[in-house]
């Protein structure tokens, strides 16, 4: 089928000839397709892998780490590794191997609600401008403008520097705030280049109600992109927590983050590096999981882009 | 295209209102404005009573924003926590941040567009796929982290770079915080740029051109870059307004008194005069930004010209 | 003879294999002289243009055997910058759609002038004088105003036009003309053929005409041949195929071409698809589809049989078929 389909367009490139497809074969589902090139694709094996073991470890910390994060001993502040603390202390003398292991589920909680809020938020919003057009479009647009013209951090600091709590809602709450209107943009446009396929045209046609209309033709072929979007966003929503934190102003003390513990280590940098190592190579891996899981969906469900 | 650009201009009147209002709502309703002004202990009421009333505080929100812009339109940003006017702290920080960010853009346009061109052109060959996974490192690293992990090795290891940036902040001091502030996008600009390439370079014009018997350097240079780089021009453009704004991440790495660094210390003192003003200049410069963006793209791209 | 290919073969490597898109084809061309390339999408008649015209794209393209003789000189053995030069100045090409094969950023001008800087090495100002000779040549009204506007700005015919004019620019000896009309209005398509076959007869040109519509030939071309799998299955004088195909597939086309004179009639049409470059058929790749097949067609691939002078047919039943009019 592949095969056929190349031939078509890129080998002879002449549509309008009779179009050939060589020995019938059972048509395949985008995303059954998409499933076939995934589980093929070492890069979202490995990324997916990395992810299952991330929330594994933030829902069961303690199957890999059984101290507690909070346990710290002053006396012990900076040293380096040694028996039982393979990573070493940080500079409150609490063991690094332990804080990083229960890092993970906040930076996840994070990454996984702000995602859901948003592609709720931003899909739904997003897609009904795209769907009804308009006047609520117009107004859609301009709003997402108003929120693309602030510059993420520092909405993080203006809206963040009161909240006391040390809970991960204002963050997410945040991330939701501003995060909706890039996931609107996509739904926006996806939906409008599914409205305008022949087939829903005839849906409409024969009389099928708005909402049959959005819940059976346009969400399935509208929501791939979103999907993409969203699963990178994700990796950027946690990395987005760890930069807050790291300025104060996101997670707080005594909430276990990454970002925290690297902003306290960046004191240290001199003398104890490890402290700065750990929990940054964590975060950059989890980081890189999620994003390398969004290109490699990205690439399945797009194969014009190989 | 004069209407063009006045039909853009009139796009962003709203834009901006907005973004300063939510801005502005923001710094008012969560943080309390006079918290600041009495140094570092709490105003007692009597005296925050007399300043709420001297900085128009107890009108309704609205008001106050009417009157703030109306100040700002006459140049008065207000008065910061330490008793310089806003303008003043804008004048010495907005030429560092500016030099940062021009510093960034210039590495993003550089090496992002020829590492781009270059992956680009050799579609899963060794350099691209090296290329391509060094890019998905680096986005996945928070720019905190690459600063602290330069800032530790250059500076601190190998004594290339001084570890903080001198307050005159010289050109030279800025190259490597440039590099980190620039990193994430200049990630972007060389997967964009390479994508973008790629898809060209399958195009029917470019067969064209090599069925024309033009030699390669000028298929590539005046067929195919000239189409593949529109959206990256998009990017960087309105990259501007982004990097300006999260430079206060990489300045307080390296400790340049720049934008960030003003707005960093304004809202740690709760000083909204402070906050709203830089970030209402910030707006403006990522309007600003948008705004040349469009009008770049009308250059480039002709079928957007007479549209 | 200005062009002779000899046993071309063209295969393509994707990621399901190997696909012959090209099986050994011959054919030549000779000056003045216009041959049609006939045949299905993926049936390797483009693909062999672009071999001859150099701009395949390898990979995944990969030229397997064969030799492409231009005037007397294998085009498949000479350094890459000599064959750019060939390009464009001895042989050009006109594409299907104008629109995406014109560059969308370039004012057509800036497109034309290009051949004579680039190949000439004229000076900006006297190429843009020579684009806007070209366009008037082409008959693009007001072509001094026009010549620094963009494709966009173009009707579907008049861009076409600039794509003749693009190939006609430096006066090559040989044009190949891959589906130059199919993407035009059926009024327009006409007056577009005119022009070329104009053109060709004035300059003498050998002009490859690359079409799946037959209607299109008969009036333009000297001789035929039809493609199917990559092979040339039938070639011969354009008159005597119209008058008597030797070969099933031929004849099924012509059989598929609505008439007046038989209106009314259920119009034919071939069965079944082309194959799949990827597993062709054994034996002859017509043979799944061919109303006469038999035993020996999925054996042995035919060879080309003389049918008469100028004239063959890869049919062992080419004799019934030319008698079962």
């Amino acid at each position: 089928m592949d095969l056929a389909l190349e031939e078509g367009t890129t080998l002879e490139r002449t549509p309008g000839g009779p179009q050939g497809t060589g020995p019938a074969e059972k048509p395949r589902s985008l995303w059954s397709d998409a499933w076939r090139d995934l589980r093929r694709n070492p890069v979202f094996i490995i990324s997916a892998l990395i992810i299952l073991f991330l929330v594994i470890i933030s829902i069961w910390p303690s199957l890999i780490a059984d101290q507690d994060p909070l346990d710290c001993n002053l006396g012990k502040a900076q040293e380096g590794s040694q028996p039982g603390h393979p990573f070493g202390f940080d500079g409150q003398g609490c063991d690094v191997y332990t804080r990083t292991v229960y890092g993970a589920r906040n930076s996840v909680t994070v990454g996984v609600c702000s995602t859901f809020g948003v592609t709720l938020l931003g899909g739904v919003l997003g897609g009904l401008a795209g769907f009804f057009g308009g006047l609520w479009d117009s107004v859609l647009s301009r709003v997402t403008d108003v929120f693309f013209g602030i510059p993420v951090v520092l909405g993080g600091l203006v809206f963040l520097s009161v909240v006391t709590s040390s809970t991960v809602w204002p963050v997410i709450g945040f991330i939701v705030l501003l995060g909706w209107p890039q996931i609107a943009r996509i739904a926006r446009g996806s939906v409008i280049t599914a409205k305008q396929n022949d087939y829903v045209q005839a849906a409409r046609a024969l009389g099928a109600s708005n909402t049959r209309m959005l819940l059976r033709h346009i969400t399935p072929n509208a929501i791939a992109p979103v999907i993409v979007v969203a699963t990178i966003a994700l990796g950027t929503y946690i990395s987005l927590e760890a930069t807050l934190s790291f300025l104060g102003v996101g997670l707080k003390p005594p909430a276990v983050s990454w970002g925290i513990d690297i902003s306290a280590a960046s004191q240290y940098i001199r003398n104890a590096p490890h402290m700065l190592l750990w929990p940054a190579g964590a975060l950059a891996v989890t980081v890189l999981a999620f994003i390398m899981l969004g290109d490699a969906v990205r690439d399945a469900l797009d194969p014009k882009l190989r | 295209m004069g209407r063009y650009v006045i039909r853009r201009l009139l796009q962003m009147i709203p834009v901006f209102f907005g973004t300063t209002l939510l801005i502005f709502l923001m710094v008012n309703v969560m943080g309390d404005p006079i918290a600041g002004l009495c140094g570092d202990r709490q105003c007692d009421p009597a005296t925050a009573a007399q300043l709420r009333s001297e900085f128009g505080l107890d009108k309704p929100v609205w008001q106050q924003y009417l009157t703030y812009m109306g100040n700002v339109f006459t140049g008065d940003f207000g008065t910061a926590f330490n008793g310089q006017k806003v303008t003043e702290l804008m004048a010495t920080a907005f030429p560092i941040t500016i030099r940062l960010t021009v510093v960034a853009i210039v590495f993003e346009i550089v090496i992002g567009i020829s590492l781009g061109v270059v992956t680009g052109l050799r579609r899963g060959r060794p350099v691209d796929t090296t290329v391509l996974i060094l890019t998905l490192v680096v986005i996945s690293i928070p720019t905190f982290v690459t600063g602290l992990l330069l800032q530790l090795l250059l500076g601190v290891e190998w004594g290339i770079i001084k570890p903080s940036v001198s307050p005159e902040a010289p050109i030279n001091e800025l190259l490597v915080p440039g590099l980190v502030l620039a990193s994430v996008s200049l990630a972007y600009v060389t997967r964009l740029t390479r994508t973008s390439i790629a898809e060209n370079a399958r195009a029917d014009y470019v067969r064209t051109a090599v069925a024309k018997g033009l030699p390669r350097r000028r298929v590539v240079i005046r067929h195919l870059l000239r189409n593949s780089l529109i959206p990256v021009v998009t990017f960087i453009g309105t990259d501007v307004g982004a990097l300006m704004g999260g430079a206060i991440v990489t300045e307080r790495i390296f400790n340049i008194h720049g934008v960030g660094y003003q707005l960093y210390q304004g809202i740690l003192r709760q000083n909204s005069q402070t906050v709203v003003g830089f970030v209402t200049i910030l707006v403006l410069v990522f309007l600003a930004a948008n705004l040349i963006v469009d009008l770049l793209y009308a250059v480039l791209d002709p079928r957007i010209r007479y549209a | 003879m200005l062009l002779e290919v000899r046993d071309l073969h063209v295969e393509f490597h994707t990621r399901d294999g190997v696909a012959k898109a090209v099986n050994g084809v011959n054919y030549s061309v000779a000056e003045g002289e216009t041959l049609a390339v006939l045949g299905e999408s993926g049936s390797g008649k483009s693909v062999t243009a672009q071999a001859v015209m150099g701009i395949l794209d390898m990979p995944p393209g990969r030229i397997s055997g064969g030799e492409i003789l231009f005037k007397g000189r294998d085009l498949l053995k000479m350094k890459k910058d000599e064959r750019r030069k060939i390009r464009g100045q001895e042989m050009a090409m006109i594409f299907q759609d104008a629109l995406s094969s014109l560059n969308p950023v370039l004012s057509v001008g800036e497109q034309l002038g290009e051949m004579f800087v680039v190949h000439r090495g004229m000076s900006h100002k006297d190429a843009k004088a020579k684009a806007v000779e070209l366009m008037d040549r082409v008959r693009i009204p007001a072509a001094k105003e026009r010549v620094g506007n963009y494709p966009h700005q173009f009707s579907g015919g008049m861009r076409q036009r600039i794509m003749i004019a693009m190939a006609m620019a430096l006066e090559p000896s040989l044009i190949i003309a891959d589906e130059p009309t199919t993407a035009l209005d059926v009024t327009v398509q006409a007056q577009v053929m005119d022009l070329l076959a104009e053109l060709q007869r004035e300059l003498n040109m050998g002009l490859i005409l690359i079409t799946h519509d037959l209607g299109v030939v008969a009036d333009v071309a000297d001789k035929i041949a039809v493609m199917y799998a990559g092979r040339i299955v039938e070639s011969a004088p354009v008159h005597e195929i119209y008058r008597a195909p030797a070969h099933p597939y031929t004849k099924g086309l012509l059989q598929s071409i609505p008439r007046l004179d038989q209106k009314g009639r259920e119009l034919y049409a071939i069965k079944g698809l082309p194959p799949n470059l990827l597993h062709i058929p054994p034996g002859c790749a017509f043979n799944p589809r061919c109303p006469m097949a038999q035993e020996i067609c999925r054996g042995e691939v035919p060879p080309l049989f003389e049918v008469a002078e100028h004239r063959e047919s890869a049919c062992y039943f080419w004799k019934e078929t030319l008698d079962a009019r």
